[in-house]
């Protein structure tokens, strides 16, 4: 597991460097006096005037010790900038997937009860609708109708400006700032869930044990929620550790639309100043979060499917 | 048939008739039979002469667009068809249970075998969770699965075949039913084990449980079951007590599938060509005219296409009340029961 995520840091080391231009072009254009001593002096204050493999070495070794490096841009250690944004964005994240792995399964569920008929119509155009519309744009609608138009959610941001709360009223107030993002981001993967969900109950339904629970005359609810769902959650979870790598992907989009003070916008803001030690920071971050994500659900297998053991 | 003073379960005129596409045909053609407490009766043929369908239709279970149709099916003198789903669903499990040919797939992979059981029993009888435990114990126990406290919370995967078919049976058991729907319970298994379940299934009905048994295997009939009902393309063609079937097989359908059979060396030489009964039972969409069998018989004569024979009853002769759809059955009794006519309706 470290291995992977050594080897996503050293492949993103190289391809970060083969983008043109530095920290200190970007700098110095915005200085508006680019002479060429003045940018010599900031290559040699950032360590950039160092042959790259040299650089590489160097990173390695910082990266052994859990050092990132410093954000010349922010003036603040990497790690720290990172831990100040990581909350929010595992807020927007855990929020998002939670209400689209819900919210999808549940309408999946009714969908795959009700086949063929109205209430499976209805679902299933709304998640060919969410599926097929750009997150952006859901995002804009979602604040014209709740924020501008109803005045039921703010606008964006994470917490009110005139703050100040407390204890159980910053919650409150953090959980109203996360509604609409949230819900922008999750709407997109509630789509996939609801139509994957769908689509194992179906298939999960056509199997001998089903028949066997008819046979036996179980209750209807029982076989749906006992005995098919139990078995169509497994491709449910499969997909969600394949998702959260490109949830964080979709995060950047979302925390740009609602000022969300997450790592999506770090990372975005950090691509276009070059601030590279920033960059490569926060990619090292998600690619642990990915992992650790990723043998979280492998470890939910084994919950869920008692045929999976740890031995094999 | 007056054989048994009082059937648990009678089919009478029993069709399944499948409609697609403007097409329908019948799986199953005017199907009667009965079956008494503590008797087995097989259901014989080769794949697709519609008895696996005619098992699902006594639990009110052929899959759309498939649909049973005719004038009854009764269990203990309730009429099965035409109930409503929670009527049927309170009737199958606990009146009428079925075993399945598969016990690899028919076992839920994710639940304890304990559960499965368990499931079952408070599904159709309000009793406590403990109540409902030590009863699936004791049916594990009868069934003679081994270490059943052990068993009930393992998952299926952890089972043999031979197992997991014992614990399907005791989940058909679990709330004393009157009839047992066994679709090819043995198919599945090694021949050492087959005989443990035939033998497990032949216990259980002492109790005076029903038991349909259904299989291509006249092995299986020969031991176990009390009666034989042999179909062909959905229709009975022949249906006698077992130990008549074998000692005078009448319909040439029958006599082929026990000709068919494999059979023992003979002293000093090899063991004999297997006879095969020639061509393959007809497509549903494509039923040759008259005796559907009439294609592969060897003694069909013209007549044979011409309208399909009409099922008799043997009376008046020493093989009592066996039925024979077949026009030229007076040829093929033998002289000793001086049969007047072929037909005797």
């Amino acid at each position: 597991m470290a291995l992977v995520v050594l080897g996503i840091a050293v492949v993103n080391f190289f391809l970060l460097h083969l983008a043109p231009g530095d920290a200190a072009q970007v700098l110095a254009g915005e200085a508006g006096s680019a002479t060429p001593e003045y940018m010599a002096a900031l290559r040699r204050q950032f360590g950039l005037d160092q042959p790259l493999p040299l650089q590489f070495l160097q990173y390695l070794g910082n990266l052994l010790t859990f050092n990132l490096g410093f954000s010349f841009r922010h003036g603040l250690p990497v790690l720290e900038l990172i831990g100040q944004r990581l909350p929010a964005t595992l807020l927007l994240m855990t929020a998002s997937i939670g209400f689209a792995v819900l919210a999808g399964s549940a309408l999946g569920v009714v969908a795959a009860r009700n086949a063929g008929r109205l209430a499976d119509t209805l679902i299933s155009t709304l998640a060919l609708l969410f599926y097929a519309t750009p997150v952006f744009w859901i995002g804009l609608v979602l604040v014209v109708v709740f924020s501008v138009g109803l005045d039921w959610l703010p606008v964006g941001g994470m917490t009110s400006v005139e703050a100040g709360y407390g204890g159980w009223d910053h919650v409150k107030d953090v959980a109203r700032h996360l509604v609409l993002p949230a819900a922008t981001l999750g709407l997109f993967y509630l789509a996939i869930y609801t139509r994957l969900m769908r689509a194992a109950m179906l298939e999960v339904t056509t199997q001998d044990f089903v028949r066997t629970a008819v046979a036996k005359g179980l209750k209807p609810r029982r076989i749906a929620l006992r005995h098919v769902l139990r078995n169509a959650l497994l491709p449910v979870v499969t997909m969600l550790g394949v998702q959260v790598g490109s949830i964080l992907g979709g995060a950047v989009l979302v925390e740009t639309i609602f000022a969300w003070p997450g790592l999506g916008r770090l990372a975005f803001e950090a691509l276009f100043q070059r601030d590279l030690n920033l960059l490569l920071g926060i990619l090292l971050c998600s690619s642990a979060v990915v992992v650790v994500v990723n043998l979280a659900v492998d470890l939910l297998y084994t919950v869920l499917d008692p045929r999976i053991d740890f031995a094999r | 048939m007056t054989q048994s003073p009082q059937p648990v379960l009678e089919v009478e005129d029993l069709s399944i008739r499948f409609q697609e596409r403007g097409r329908s045909l019948l799986a199953v053609r005017n199907l009667s039979f009965q079956v008494a407490r503590g008797e087995t009766l097989a259901i014989v043929g080769e794949s697709g002469c519609g008895k696996s369908i005619t098992a699902l239709a006594l639990l009110g279970l052929v899959p759309p667009p498939g649909r049973a149709e005719g004038k009854a099916i009764r269990l203990e003198g309730r009429n099965l068809l035409g109930l409503g789903p929670e009527a049927l669903r309170d009737v199958r499990g606990r009146r009428i249970a079925m075993v399945f040919q598969e016990p690899m797939t028919t076992l839920n992979p994710v639940l304890t075998i304990g559960e499965q059981i368990v499931e079952t029993i408070r599904d159709h009888e309000t009793v406590s969770r403990r109540e409902a435990r030590d009863r699936a114990l004791t049916l594990l126990e009868r069934v003679h699965i081994p270490d059943p406290v052990r068993r009930f919370g393992e998952h299926p995967h952890r089972l043999s075949g031979g197992m997991r078919q014992r614990v399907v049976i005791a989940m058909a058991l679990a709330c004393n039913p009157v009839v047992l729907v066994a679709d090819e319970p043995t198919t599945a298994l090694d021949v050492t084990i087959q005989a443990q379940i035939l033998d497990l299934i032949d216990e259980l009905k002492q109790g005076g449980m029903g038991v349909v048994l259904i299989t291509h295997d006249l092995g299986v009939v020969a031991g176990h079951a009390e009666r034989v009902l042999v179909m062909y393309a959905g229709r009975k063609v022949e249906e006698r007590a077992a130990a008549d079937l074998f000692a005078t097989p009448l319909h040439p359908y029958t006599r082929g599938l026990i000709a068919a059979r494999p059979r023992r060396r003979v002293d000093g030489g090899g063991r004999p060509r297997l006879v095969e009964i020639p061509g393959t039972v007809p497509s549903l969409a494509a039923m040759p005219p008259g005796c559907a069998f009439a294609p592969r018989c060897a003694s069909a004569t013209e007549d044979c296409t011409a309208a399909e024979p009409p099922l008799t009853v043997l009376k008046n002769t020493s093989l009592e009340d066996g039925q024979v759809a077949c026009l030229r059955v007076g040829d093929f009794l033998a002289p000793s029961h001086s049969l007047p006519h072929a037909r005797l309706a």
